[in-house]
């Protein structure tokens, strides 16, 4: 491995990749990537796949299987419209019911391409804003698809009774999110999410109860079952007992969500973890563009040690709060010490630097854009509360709309802020730091979003698809949505139309005995080290590790001290861990053990994959690769390609494959959110 | 800057659903009172590893007041003394030094007790599966704007659908009645259009599972409103009542 002398200075990790992965130059032809993207106009791409694609007459899906693991709003969504079609469903989730999944935590609200304010809105507008907003990394087949599904889930959501916003006319209201200049985002208050994962509960409800689907509550994944190279099962483990249970199916499909709790700290729930992807993985499926890791700008700032989570204040806060802070240094270091308030600091003394900086679109500027503006002030020294944290001002709001409509509008969002901090928005401005909220990379899927393996299926976050390399606020769930209810339905058929003759599959086959057995022997290895670290504390460290490292700022050399650090937690974690309790009864300790397990393989992924890309795009910003005004400096002629990444072995190098991308419909341009 | 505080706890810890539980003494010191409860718990857990002791067993997963996942009852309240809120929203700085907390599980008959204060819940999407649900498939739905519907409506429905489904109205309540649950989403469906088809039916069959799966019956003492994290109103029940009279009269 490289040395340090022969780090200094380096900026572009070429001369050293070998040392981290093997790089496929495409000429082999097990490597060679198919997008399956169809053929025609971009407008016209979805609707000729659905008028060619094969179908499953309804007598047939009766015969046919189908295991969806995760019940958030792809999982559900997907879970329900199956079980409407007539599949066999199983659905699994590790909370105590599917109404939990974080999905439900999505505060601000749903994007959808209506043009119900009349202000310009299209689909090709919503599909421009999100190909520009993810920088230009995302598949531009998939995000036009993801447009001109994103009416028809409000509508569904509608008809499911999901109390949108609405207007005294009795229409229904829109709010602006980031990275778009109209009014397109649909919401229930601050619970969007909530409304539109129970809309997709009481779905799922339905079919539980007419029995097409199934549903398996406190049961987690851990091992996917590969049959003649096609997915055919999943190993679990029963939560509450600790038996490991088998399932069959015709096909899987994943719906696990993200992996931004590898920084530990994150607005994530608890149970939020990455390791369907890494079972699926090590299975041979690519994991894609895990340097995309979305760090949000408005959460509130981590306030000591024994911290287990960030919670977000949505971005709908900046709708009409203002971002600043001190525009003197003597003012900031002064509030840092408790000597003045950010009410004793004029107008004049302050420094708006989102609107500063970006006019155009101010403080609705996308993401990533915001975090590193925060970033750089607090780096700067203007940084408040312990130094990482900004002022989100409500003083001006309040001013122009009154106190009863701003209560109106983020009413519970601000008692949240005050119960965490103590403090009371109305008269003091928030403060605010960037934090991991979400994860744009993700297992790599074809247009049919099916994985590298054949009949496993990947939806919503733990995908890679939509979102390129940074994601719009409003667009998770619009995403899940699309891939849940409308895309991934008629998709799969095109696979299950040659399996109606596959006759059920028998859990006994030998493929699940070994599967089974790997999975013991791994729970054994970890119940056996005996050593002195909770799960916790070592996943903690490497949260800091990742954080420090590969968080919202990288270099070349801050990547290859992360491969490094991440090997030692892997080593204490292997050598030191301690996992209190039995491997067959209930055992939260070991839940955590496994999913760090999974968590030490993503991270290091996420390091590597941070160093293969020698530019800074959307939230992936190499510090070497920027603009002389700061802006991330892309390098299309090089990098304008998913990366995927292949497992070859837990102590291998991975393989990296190329899947380029291809602009038809949309001049590639720079970013520019100045004017 | 924050301060710390040393407590002593009184926890439920029960091994299985038919074994004797007990409460179990604890003590915890320099908490900072800047932390969430669950932290405080995380920090007791914690130090019970280091001891090679089972941490204690808690439900809990968004931290952040809405997966309706977290579930203690705190000196003889649900989610803890401070009203409004769920246990992950519960800040130490409700406590002084030298306090003395208890933490039981949900206790009522139809939550039985999995393990310490982990209780199985699957009772409410039961009552959810008899018909908490508008009947269509997906892919047929009209315009979303086709159907207009008032502001007032549409947010009395958001009041009601504001249900986190967490359980402390049936752990507050003496009699263990899930009215207040089943009202809340009887009262989204039957406040908004898209309900009207199915009204009497829903309002029937989840009545119906509820009383099959062992609540209680509501004797009005409004125990579960008064603790109910989410402020969702009594009225609710009165809605439900007046919704279940009426299908039974017309069946």
């Amino acid at each position: 491995m490289a040395n340090k002398t022969q780090l200094e200075g380096m900026i572009d990790s070429t001369p050293i990749m070998q040392d981290f992965a093997d790089i496929e130059t495409g000429k082999l032809p097990e490597y060679t990537i198919d997008s399956k993207i169809p053929e025609g106009p971009i407008a016209e791409k979805w609707t000729n796949y659905k008028a060619h694609q094969h179908l499953v007459n309804p007598a047939n899906k009766r015969n046919l299987d189908i295991i969806v693991v995760g019940t958030g709003l792809a999982g559900a969504s997907a879970a329900s419209t199956l079980g409407e079609m007539g599949f066999n469903v199983y659905n699994f989730c590790i909370q105590d019911s599917p109404r939990r999944a974080h999905s439900i935590a999505a505060q601000g609200g749903i994007n959808a391409a209506k043009n119900y304010q009349n202000d310009g809105d299209s689909v090709y507008r919503l599909f421009y804003d999100t190909v520009k907003g993810g920088d230009f990394r995302s598949r531009e087949a998939n995000v036009y698809r993801l447009a001109e599904v994103s009416n028809n889930i409000i509508d569904q959501c509608v008809q499911q009774g999901v109390p949108f916003a609405r207007e005294y006319g009795g229409l229904l209201a829109n709010r602006s999110f980031g990275g778009a200049q109209v009014s397109r985002t649909f919401y229930a208050k601050g619970q969007t999410g909530q409304q539109l994962l129970l809309g997709a509960y009481s779905s799922l409800n339905r079919q539980i109860q007419k029995g097409t689907v199934r549903s398996f509550n406190r049961r987690e994944m851990l091992d996917v079952v590969i049959i003649d190279g096609r997915a055919r099962g999943i190993i679990v483990r029963n939560l509450v007992t600790g038996e490991i249970e088998r399932y069959a199916a015709h096909a899987v499909v994943l719906a696990t969500g993200g992996y931004g709790r590898a920084f530990f700290l994150s607005t994530n729930a608890m149970g939020c973890n990455g390791s369907a992807a890494v079972q699926a993985f090590k299975k041979g499926a690519y994991l894609a563009n895990l340097a995309f890791t979305q760090i949000h700008p408005t959460c509130i700032p981590v306030h000591g040690e024994d911290q287990s989570k960030l919670t977000l204040m949505s971005e709908s806060l900046r709708n009409d709060g203002r971002i600043w802070v001190p525009a003197k240094k003597e003012d900031a270091e002064a509030i840092r010490a408790g000597k003045k308030k950010p009410t004793d600091i004029p107008d004049e003394d302050r420094d708006f630097y989102l609107e500063r900086r970006y006019p155009a679109f101010g403080n609705l500027c996308p993401r990533d854009i915001a975090s590193r503006a925060a970033k750089e002030r607090c780096d700067a020294g203007y940084g408040v509360g312990t130094g990482n944290a900004v002022y989100l001002d409500f003083k001006y709001a309040i001013e122009r709309l009154g106190e009863d409509v701003v209560r109106d509008r983020y009413g519970n969002l601000f008692d949240m802020y005050q119960m965490i901090s103590d403090d009371n928005p109305y008269e003091t401005p928030m403060m605010i730091f960037p934090a991991s909220h979400y994860t744009m990379g993700g297992i790599w899927v074809d247009y049919e979003l099916q994985t590298s393996i054949k009949g496993l299926f990947a939806i919503g976050e733990c995908n890679f698809s939509d979102h390129g390399a940074n994601r719009l606020g409003a667009s998770a769930l619009m995403q899940g949505l699309a891939d849940g209810y409308f895309v991934l339905p008629y998709t799969m058929q095109n696979y299950l139309s040659d399996q109606i003759k596959v006759p059920r599959f028998s859990t006994s086959a030998p493929e699940f005995d070994k599967a089974e057995a790997d999975v013991r022997s791994r729970i054994q290895r970890l119940m056996d080290i005996k050593g002195t670290k909770s799960p916790d504390e070592i996943h903690k460290r490497l949260g800091h590790v990742m954080w420090n490292l590969v968080g919202m700022g990288r270099t070349l050399q801050s990547l290859v001290k992360a491969t490094e650090e991440i090997e030692e937690v892997r080593k204490e974690f292997y050598t030191d861990l301690r996992v209190v309790g039995n491997a067959d009864d209930l055992n939260t300790e070991l839940e955590k053990a496994l999913r760090l397990e999974d968590f030490l393989v993503i991270a290091k992924m996420m390091a590597i994959d941070a160093l293969n890309r020698n530019e800074s795009c959307g939230a992936h910003f190499r510090e070497e690769y920027q603009t002389p005004d700061g802006e991330a400096a892309r390098r299309d002629d090089e990098y304008m390609y998913v990366s995927c990444w292949k497992y070859t072995g837990d102590n291998e190098k991975p393989i990296l494959i190329k899947e380029p991308l291809k602009y038809e419909a949309i001049k590639v341009q720079t970013r520019n959110y100045k004017s | 800057m924050e301060n710390t505080i040393s407590v002593k706890l009184k926890i439920w810890r029960q091994r299985g659903p038919k074994e004797k539980g007990q409460f179990v003494n604890y003590s915890l010191d320099n908490v900072s009172t800047g932390s969430s409860f669950l932290e405080m718990l995380d920090m007791l857990n914690q130090q019970l590893v280091e001891k090679c002791e089972e941490p204690v067993v808690f439900d809990n997963d968004c931290r952040e007041g809405i997966c309706g996942m977290c579930s203690l009852y705190i000196n003889g309240h649900p989610h803890g003394p401070v009203q409004g809120i769920t246990t992950c929203q519960l800040h130490m700085r409700k406590f002084n030094d030298g306090d003395t907390i208890t933490i039981e599980p949900w206790r009522s008959a139809a939550f039985p007790v999995i393990r310490d204060l982990m209780v199985d819940r699957n009772a409410f999407d039961k009552i959810q599966q008899a018909g908490g649900y508008v009947s269509f498939n997906c892919g047929g739905a009209q315009d979303a704007n086709n159907l207009p519907i008032s502001k007032e409506v549409a947010d009395t429905a958001m009041d009601s659908a504001t249900c986190i489904g967490c359980g402390a109205c049936v752990a507050a309540c003496k009699n263990g009645s899930a009215m207040l649950f089943v009202s809340a989403k009887v009262s989204q469906f039957a406040l908004l259009p898209q309900g009207q088809v199915e009204r009497k039916r829903r309002a029937r069959a989840m009545v119906r599972k509820m009383d099959e799966l062992g609540f209680g019956n509501c004797t009005n003492t409004g125990a579960c409103a008064a603790e109910c994290p989410k402020n969702i109103p009594l009225s609710n029940i009165a809605r439900l009542n007046r919704e279940f009279i009426v299908a039974k009269c017309s069946e």
